[in-house]
């Protein structure tokens, strides 16, 4: 029972790799990558999750209350705002495809050449 | 190889990884049952030693800040590499831009969406700004408060003021904000090297009292520099992709 | 005082917050594991959804869910990146390169 988290995150990784092979659109490829990122991200929180702790904000709990593990949560963050600008890059591909070969269908596009 | 092969084929291979990912994964100490020392330590001390009592903020600018600069460095390569591919794509088509397609809104944006967004943008600025600048007291910090801050001038653009959005926003401010962000992170660095201390060494006072607003050091300045530079790039990232919109739109009144 | 929080405090852990809900350690508050089974749940409908629009609007509430799920991991700082990004920036980048794709195709 102690390892839902983690059959949670083994799932998200499978469905959204899933969709990401049996797709026939740019965009949904990319969405599908979005969801196979955020399994990261669940699975680096689980990791650092210490039972009966608070969050790591000493603003107005004493300096020795047991708190989670901030290493893990500082990764995370800067990970969701980096990822959201590497989509944009992804996305600016997609559109050069659109533009260049008239279509987005993943399938199509292999077989042009050049 | 037809889809319903590939599909299997797939199926196959995610059945072995899964395995292999799951086996490795109950190996591990369980949920909840954290058993490593570094995030015990870094909660005992950091506030003592950075008075900042954001203790994730303090190891994202401070303990493990060249993780941090490394990331940001990511983010702004990112921003760059969008403008450049969509700029290169927008100069290719560019005769037959009409200007009556700007200061329109949207298609299908009616009244209420205008007014909403209008009334909108002080605030949400407003709080961006206020995410940016408390990194060390509370769970803010210049990564969340720049994408706020973005959001905020998007707002500008769904009321409809495209015209408004182009003329506080326009391509070479922003770029040169988002490169004064940037460098301004390496260069607090750099500042604590010329004064010879490690590379992103807290060299400012670390203030009297923990949280306070002015308190630890260079996190404070860090955070700041992040979140201009995080604000700039999704502003140039969205103000590329609505030119790119705005150009499809010229297209279909013209043909 | 239930009498599982007494065991938990028996056994030598640590807990800094006490709920009616709070359970011996190595099992988990029942709001982790309902957030736990609607996110996998919500991944299945973002990924088998194959219209892009559509597929937008699921992404930006799977967002949502996710950005509950680490406030009740005790993360508020990765819940304000992941709500503001995952249901706000990314909808928004993602409708705009739709209709600069969609319109040509007509």
């Amino acid at each position: 029972m102690s390892y839902l988290p983690f059959f949670v995150v083994a799932w998200i990784l499978g469905v959204g790799l899933y969709g990401l092979v049996t797709s026939r659109h740019l965009v949904h490829q990319i969405i599908c990558l979005i969801v196979m990122q955020s399994s990261t991200y669940v699975l680096l929180l689980g990791v650092g999750y210490v039972t009966g702790a608070v969050a790591p904000y000493f603003y107005d709990i004493p300096v020795h209350t047991p708190a989670v593990d901030p290493v893990v949560q500082a990764l995370a963050l800067t990970d969701v705002v980096v990822e959201a600008a590497v989509t944009a890059l992804l996305l600016a591909f997609a559109i050069q495809a659109h533009k260049r070969f008239g279509t987005l269908d993943p399938h199509e596009l292999v077989q042009l050449k050049g | 190889m037809t889809p319903a092969l590939r599909r299997w084929l797939f199926l196959l291979g995610i059945a072995g990884f899964l395995a292999f990912y799951l086996w490795g994964l109950t190996r591990l100490p369980g949920f909840g049952r954290y058993p490593g020392p570094y995030g015990f330590v870094i909660n005992r001390i950091a506030v003592g030693q950075t008075n900042a009592t954001g203790v994730v903020s303090a190891v994202n600018f401070e303990y493990r800040g060249f993780d941090t600069v490394g990331e940001e460095f990511i983010l702004f390569v990112a921003a760059t590499g969008v403008a450049t591919v969509l700029r290169q794509l927008r100069d290719e088509q560019e005769g037959g831009r009409s200007q009556a397609a700007f200061g329109e809104a949207p298609s299908g944006a009616t009244d209420a969406i205008r007014l909403a967004s209008l009334v909108f943008v002080g605030p949400v600025a407003l709080f961006g700004w206020f995410l940016a600048s408390h990194a060390q007291t509370d769970p803010s910090g210049g990564f969340q408060g720049g994408v706020v801050l973005a959001t905020a001038f998007v707002l500008i653009y769904l009321a409809g003021q495209v015209l408004a959005f182009r003329r506080i926003s326009p391509a070479d401010l922003i770029d040169s904000v988002g490169a004064v962000g940037a460098a301004g992170f390496a260069a607090v660095g750099l500042t604590a090297v010329i004064l010879g201390f490690a590379y992103l060494y807290n060299f400012l006072p670390l203030g009297t009292v923990p949280g306070a607003v002015s308190s630890s050091g260079t996190i404070a300045l860090i955070s700041f520099f992040v979140g201009i530079e995080v604000a700039a790039a999704f502003i140039l990232i969205v103000g590329e992709l609505v030119e790119q919109t705005l150009l499809v739109r010229a297209e279909g009144r013209n043909s | 005082m239930t009498p599982r929080v007494a065991d938990a405090l028996a056994a030598g852990h640590p807990l800094a917050v006490v709920t009616p809900y709070t359970v011996q350690p190595a099992l988990m508050d029942a709001l982790q594991v309902v957030l736990l089974l609607l996110v996998a749940a919500g991944a299945t409908v973002v990924a088998l959804t194959r219209v892009p629009v559509r597929q937008t609007v699921a992404l930006s509430a799977y967002g949502l869910l996710l950005a509950v799920l680490f406030l009740a991991f005790q993360a508020p700082d990765v819940t304000l990146s992941e709500l503001v990004v995952g249901a706000v920036a990314l909808p928004i980048l993602l409708l705009l390169a739709l209709t600069r794709v969609r319109r040509r195709e007509k």
